[in-house]
């Protein structure tokens, strides 16, 4: 049967990053002689049900129902259970974020299916999908395998590319109804705080990171801070005023190491490394960040890294196919000079 | 009320871990620690029961390594700790894995709420706690940065939820089971008294007829762990008269590799 796929949305917009699970929904159903069904819910999934078909999707289920607007994981699971138990595709793929990741796994339970998770590689032999993985923070790869009548599969994001457009193509749209009515769904949100402008770290092409070495900001601290608290102070300054203005040059995520998190330069959320995201950027600029083991499990999946390090020992310049020996706070402006010259 | 979470031993985060001759994942004799995401469910385990005036336990599921993995728990404050192993279980299947946590949830029997770091670093598969979850017929909040309210009487639970488009506020059923993220707390370190209990503790061992559940066949299997390929990479450092020059080679480079 069919190969479905979850797209992701957002207030009405597919996660970009979802159509590189099309694009792995393509190539399964091509190798398995079968077509791939896209699975849209919340608003206006009727038209990224559609817009899925650009990306190689023949069909598509959707449902617009008031109580899947805002993702939450109860309404979402029941329904996404309840389609693959009518319809029994022989995978359900999507994008490994925080819910598609939590939404297969739950289905997967609910069905009794095999998951494989994080893949990076993918094939097929007879009944079985086997997936390469990482495991060990990245330290090793494992491979998995399943053979149960549906598989669930997360993918690594950015580890598969995303098919090219077809503008005059579109997917057969079927609308579906949920299955939790508003009163049995026991998870209600009260409110939600949107952060925009920021650029998520898993899906940014280019991420600028700062280490342990923002703390060597020339910038005096104001006079009332001292100890620590100026420390802290010229980090905090040096993120704002020297990796964000090369970042935005780039278009960049800001990223750190645990080391700058812990020390509270930067808050939680920009951790790069074994306790925060695992990225795989086109390029990694670590400014001042000597490379420890957990950091290198984060990023080494980084196609080209750059080190910029005062230290010419640092480990980091051992993964980095460039390097640039020196203060951090003399060559990030530079190098975001000569980037807008180059730009402009 | 009774607050329950999860862990295991893990290889400690610095340790160089690879696969050996026989195809098994080693790290050498370096020491195992408390799997990281763990310490921040541990913490806030502890918060919680005490808040609540309630008790609290700590599972682990696996061989008798995770014995390190309890004592750790028990040393941080953590009264109750039970290991669940089953000969012959595949554990590297999350179904399998979920379907004997379930059952020592079930066991204890006046369980409110079950709490989980993210994930395990070793197999990193964020995948157990929402399993369980769907087993147990719970609420499900996951990657929960804090936990705003508990009412044991109404059966709710209030929490900040860290999304990756900003964060959201979510009011939930009890019982439930919560995923915790770092910063949700600043995860303790044992006290001697605490050593000294965990130093005498005997850790129980459930298997799954003491469970009273069935192992359900794998929906899995690990086919084989392998190392790394190599990174094939010549480290070019970047020289130049000026901090100028150096940048405008660089900027160079970047485009001559077409990541720009």
């Amino acid at each position: 049967m069919s190969v479905f796929v979850w797209i992701e949305t957002f207030e009405g917009k597919a996660n970009s990053a979802s159509w590189e699970a099309v694009g792995v929904a393509n190539t399964l159903a091509s190798t398995m002689g079968t077509d791939v069904t896209a699975l849209v819910f919340g608003e206006n999934a009727s038209a990224v049900g559609a817009e899925a078909g650009q990306y190689g999707a023949s069909k598509a289920i959707v449902s617009e129902d008031a109580t899947l607007s805002a993702f939450v994981l109860e309404p979402y699971a029941a329904l996404l259970t309840q389609i693959v138990q009518d319809n029994s595709p022989s995978v359900v793929v999507a994008v490994g974020t925080n819910r598609g990741r939590e939404l297969l796994a739950s289905s997967a339970a609910d069905t009794n299916s095999g998951l494989l998770t994080e893949a990076i590689e993918l094939s097929i032999d007879g009944d079985t999908v086997k997936a390469v993985r990482p495991a060990y923070a990245g330290k090793v790869l494992m491979e998995v395998s399943t053979s149960t009548a549906t598989k669930f599969i997360t993918i690594r994001g950015r580890a598969f590319p995303s098919p090219a457009p077809n503008t005059s193509a579109s997917a057969d749209v079927t609308t579906t109804d949920a299955v939790l009515s508003a009163n049995a769904i026991k998870t209600q949100v009260d409110s939600f705080e949107s952060e925009v402008g920021t650029i998520s770290l898993t899906d940014a092409a280019i991420i600028v990171s700062g280490g342990r070495g923002m703390a060597n900001n020339p910038v005096d601290a104001p006079v009332d801070q001292s100890g620590d608290e100026a420390t802290i102070w010229k980090a905090k300054h040096g993120y704002e005023n020297t990796i964000q203005p090369l970042a935005d040059v780039l278009g960049a995520a800001v990223g750190a190491s645990r080391a700058a998190v812990d020390a509270g330069y930067i808050p939680y959320k920009h951790q790069v490394g074994q306790t925060g995201k695992v990225v795989n950027p086109d390029l990694y600029i670590a400014c001042g960040i000597s490379g420890a083991i957990q950091h290198q499990a984060g990023m080494r999946g980084s196609k080209i890294i750059v080190a910029i390090n005062k230290d010419a020992e640092a480990p980091i310049f051992k993964l980095a196919r460039y390097g640039i020996v020196g203060d951090l706070y003399e060559i990030v402006p530079a190098l975001t000079e000569a980037l807008k010259k180059k730009l402009s | 009320m009774h607050v329950v979470t999860f862990t295991r031993s893990t290889p400690d985060t610095a340790a160089k871990v690879w696969v050996d001759a026989d195809g098994n994942v080693t790290w050498g004799d370096v020491a195992t620690v408390v799997n990281p995401w763990d310490e921040y469910a541990l913490e806030e385990t502890i918060i919680q029961a005490k808040d609540a005036g309630g008790n609290s336990t700590v599972i682990a599921i696996g061989a008798e390594l995770h014995n390190d993995a309890l004592k750790q728990s028990i040393a941080m404050g953590i009264p109750n700790a039970i290991r669940v192993n089953e000969d012959g279980a595949d554990l590297t299947d999350s179904l399998v894995w979920s379907t004997l946590a379930t059952g020592a949830i079930n066991k204890l029997g006046d369980v409110d709420l079950v709490i989980f770091g993210k994930e395990s670093i070793d197999v990193g598969t964020d995948q157990h706690s929402y399993q369980v979850a769907r087993k147990l017929g719970w609420t499900m909040l996951s990657y929960v940065s804090k936990i705003i309210e508990v009412d044991y009487d109404a059966k709710t639970i209030k929490v900040e939820k860290m999304l990756e488009q900003g964060k959201q506020v979510l009011t939930a059923q009890l019982p439930a089971v919560v995923t915790v993220m770092k910063g949700i707390n600043e995860p303790r370190y044992p006290n001697f008294l605490g050593i000294r209990k965990a130093s005498k503790a005997v850790i129980p061992e459930w298997t799954a007829s003491d469970l009273g559940v069935e192992v359900p066949t794998s929906t899995t299997s690990v086919v084989a762990y392998k190392n790394l390929p190599e990174r094939d990479i010549t480290t070019e450092i970047i020289d130049g008269d000026s901090v100028e020059a150096k940048a405008a080679t660089l900027v160079d480079r970047l485009f001559e590799e077409k990541v720009l």
